[in-house]
């Protein structure tokens, strides 16, 4: 273990490294592509004997991950915002073929207008495609969780996004524990064979049209048909809500650091109000629990982790009896709310000692969002919880309402 | 030139595939599968290819098969071969990638350029049906001018793409065109490619009697004519020189006319009520065509 100042980009990268990727396939795209470059320096300095593939877009950036994953090798690529839209059917086909690759989504606004800029549309965009989706709060969570990505990934067979947020993590410098290559490669062993064979000896149609339903193979053997299949890749999704903590678990052992798993907590034990959010606005938001507690409220403050599969279960033992959730979203689900607080929302639903849930949408496009204006959300909700108000309609915070016309 | 009696008699496609009476694409697999003596992956997106590999858990094709996305057969196919390579089993089988025309010609073709710039490892067929034949023939980009498609109902305006030279201007080693009608063509030039490294491209065109409107048991007939008419050219450009093949050489070497492309047209209910002027126009496109494949012709020897 040896500690360095690194970008989340080069803590990424390290991972990736670290992980012993066989095949690398990327596009650039910012704030992504210091990724993509110091894998391909360490490719060609002979320091990573993997296969890099330079492709002509996203789309085939992780094609190329698919091919190569479908044969069994261990597959990494990375991308942002219109990058992550360009690849969307193919991020569709990865989850379906059931194919662990471990793709790293630095945090971007989409276009249009054009932003380079941080917010989390990007990601959350695709929640529903079938990956689990992992977001990092500091550059140390970044090479903690993407090397831990590869184990959850391989060990469900189903893909890991690990999301984290441009600009503000992706080129911030930190200080970062750089786990040894022994200890790691005591944590990740190789990856074992992949689901589907593809052998000269034993051949195999993979990925064929697949009728709706089951369907007796050439021996009389009843196989799934579709609805089955997705039923099967989604029980193993759900298999992440015990994978990612055990895996968790077992890199605290590796390398003496844990995460919490799916979710993460800060002063949460007597909090009547609880702050939610996914990224590094978690690491803001422990700052801006202390401060309201300097003004005498009950703050505390609740990190998703994991938000795919969404970690219900966790939320609803966090959050019975509070008074007050208040979920900051950088994305929106247009024409509703923030995607957060709306799964917030369905998994409290009528539990015992629901709280109250209020959204909050922040920092779209890399708006600056400070500590002042994250206290003055929390203390602006309080006073609509004292006023009664059970549902109440995102609020977006340093609008300047002047200007839009 | 191997002759038909001389291919191997191991069936790689089996009967009772999917797909339809007469089909091109089936005469050409057969012959592709055979010269890879079934040492192989096929990476196939959506296509009538996929309808003749029938539908989970049963498959009409003894050898491994990767089903991919429309636009991705080049990348899929450079991933499993990136895969393949990491994995130390590169020696194991052959990537033959295989797309119709819309998946190559249209939708595939930036992710062929880029395979092919980067001259990755694999072969890469085109089986060419001039439309897109599984969705209810609509035009592609390789649909010829005059052809009556479910999206140009009145014929279609323009020229078909010219694939191969598209992958010739990549600089790539080795190029050739074909038709499923000649299998032993198909056969030798899949065999070339076979023993070449980098990306190697094989333009295979296809009868369609459903797409094209002839009976069934003409597909054969329509090929040769389709050759003797130079509407297709066999041809194969290997290291950059060019040199004519089989009948298409035999034909060139005879000096005598081409057949007239109005008997192709004739032939096809695809071609019903093209107009005298477009006829002349499509004639005088194969002419210049076969002009200049004639005078790049550089004979073996």
């Amino acid at each position: 273990m040896t500690t360095r100042l690194m970008t989340g980009n080069d803590a990424a990268a390290t991972a990736v490294k670290l992980a012993r990727a066989q095949v690398i396939a990327a596009y650039p795209i910012t704030p992504q592509s210091p990724v993509v470059e110091q894998l391909s320096r360490w490719v060609e300095e002979g320091e990573l004997p993997a296969e890099f593939v330079a492709v002509e877009s996203e789309h085939s950036a992780l094609s190329v991950c698919i091919g190569a994953s479908t044969v069994g090798a261990r597959a990494f690529t990375a991308t942002s915002a219109n990058g992550l839209a360009y690849m969307t059917e193919q991020i569709w086909w990865a989850a379906g073929a059931r194919l662990p690759i471990v793709m790293c989504v630095v945090n971007r606004a989409m276009a249009a207008p054009w932003n380079v800029l941080n917010d989390q549309q990007d990601s959350m965009s695709v929640r529903d495609a079938g990956w689990v989706q992992l977001y990092c709060r500091d550059d140390q969570e970044i090479l903690d969780t993407t090397a831990q990505a590869f184990r959850v990934a391989e060990r469900i067979n189903v893909p890991v996004m690990v999301c984290y947020d441009g600009f503000l993590l992706s080129h911030t410098m930190m200080p970062v524990d750089v786990p040894s290559p022994a200890e790691v490669d005591a944590f990740l062993p190789p990856r074992t064979a992949p689901l589907q064979i593809v052998e000269v000896s034993d051949p195999r149609n993979v990925g064929p049209v697949t009728p709706a339903d089951p369907r007796e193979d050439a021996d009389g053997a009843l196989q799934p048909g579709y609805m089955e299949l997705r039923a099967m890749h989604n029980a193993s999704l759900l298999q992440a809500l015990e994978v990612v903590p055990a895996v968790d678990a077992e890199w605290s052992e590796a390398v003496g650091r844990s995460w919490g798993g799916l979710v993460g907590e800060y002063l949460l034990d007597d909090a009547e109000i609880v702050l939610v959010a996914a990224g590094s606005l978690v690491t803001q938001l422990t700052l801006v629990a202390e401060t309201l507690r300097a003004e005498g409220v009950r703050a505390g403050a609740l990190g998703i982790r994991c938000y795919r599969p969404f970690p219900a279960d966790a939320l609803r033992d966090r959050l019975a009896s509070r008074a007050l959730a208040l979920v900051y979203d950088k994305a929106l689900s247009y024409g509703n709310e923030g995607p957060i607080c709306g799964d917030l929302k369905a998994a409290l639903y009528s539990m015992d000692g629901e709280p109250a849930v209020y959204g909050a949408i922040c920092g779209l496009g890399g708006r600056d969002v400070t500590l002042e204006h994250l206290a003055q959300a929390a203390r602006d909700a309080l006073s609509d919880l004292e006023a009664g108000v059970a549902h109440r309609a995102p609020v977006w915070i340093d609008l300047a309402e002047g200007s839009m016309r | 030139m191997t002759r038909v009696s001389e291919l191997s008699t191991t069936e790689y496609l089996l009967s009772g595939n999917r797909a339809c009476a007469g089909c091109g694409l089936g005469i050409g697999l057969r012959a592709i599968t055979k010269a890879l003596d079934g040492k192989m992956v096929l990476v196939n997106p959506a296509s009538c290819l996929t309808v003749l590999g029938g539908m989970y858990p049963i498959s009409s094709l003894d050898v491994p098969w990767i089903n991919v996305a429309f636009p991705s057969t080049a990348s899929s196919a450079a991933g499993v071969r990136a895969g393949l390579r990491a994995m130390r089993r590169e020696g194991e089988m052959t990537v033959l990638a295989m797309a119709g025309d819309g998946g190559t010609a249209d939708i595939g073709m930036q992710a062929l350029s880029g395979a092919a710039e980067r001259d990755d490892d694999f072969i890469y067929v085109c089986y060419d049906n001039e439309a897109y034949m599984n969705t209810g023939t609509q035009r592609s980009g390789s649909t010829p001018a005059g052809a009556r498609t479910t999206t140009t109902w009145t014929g279609k305006r323009e020229n078909p793409k010219d694939v191969p030279a598209i992958m010739e201007a990549h600089g790539i080693g080795y190029i050739a065109s074909t038709n499923a009608a000649f299998p032993t063509d198909v056969y030798d030039k899949v065999l070339k490619a076979r023993d070449r490294r980098g990306l190697r491209y094989i333009h295979m065109n296809t009868p369609c009697p459903s797409g094209w409107s002839f009976d069934p048991k003409d597909t054969v007939k329509l090929g040769r004519l389709a050759v003797d008419t130079g509407v297709v050219v066999l041809y194969e450009i290997e290291d950059g020189v060019f040199r004519l093949t089989g009948r298409s050489a035999s034909l060139a070497k005879s000096g005598k006319p081409l057949v007239p492309v109005a008997e192709y047209l004739a032939a096809q209910g695809r071609f019903r009520g093209v107009s005298d002027e477009t006829a002349a126009e499509i004639q005088s496109w194969v002419d210049a065509r076969w002009a200049g494949y004639g005078a790049r012709h550089t004979p073996v020897g």
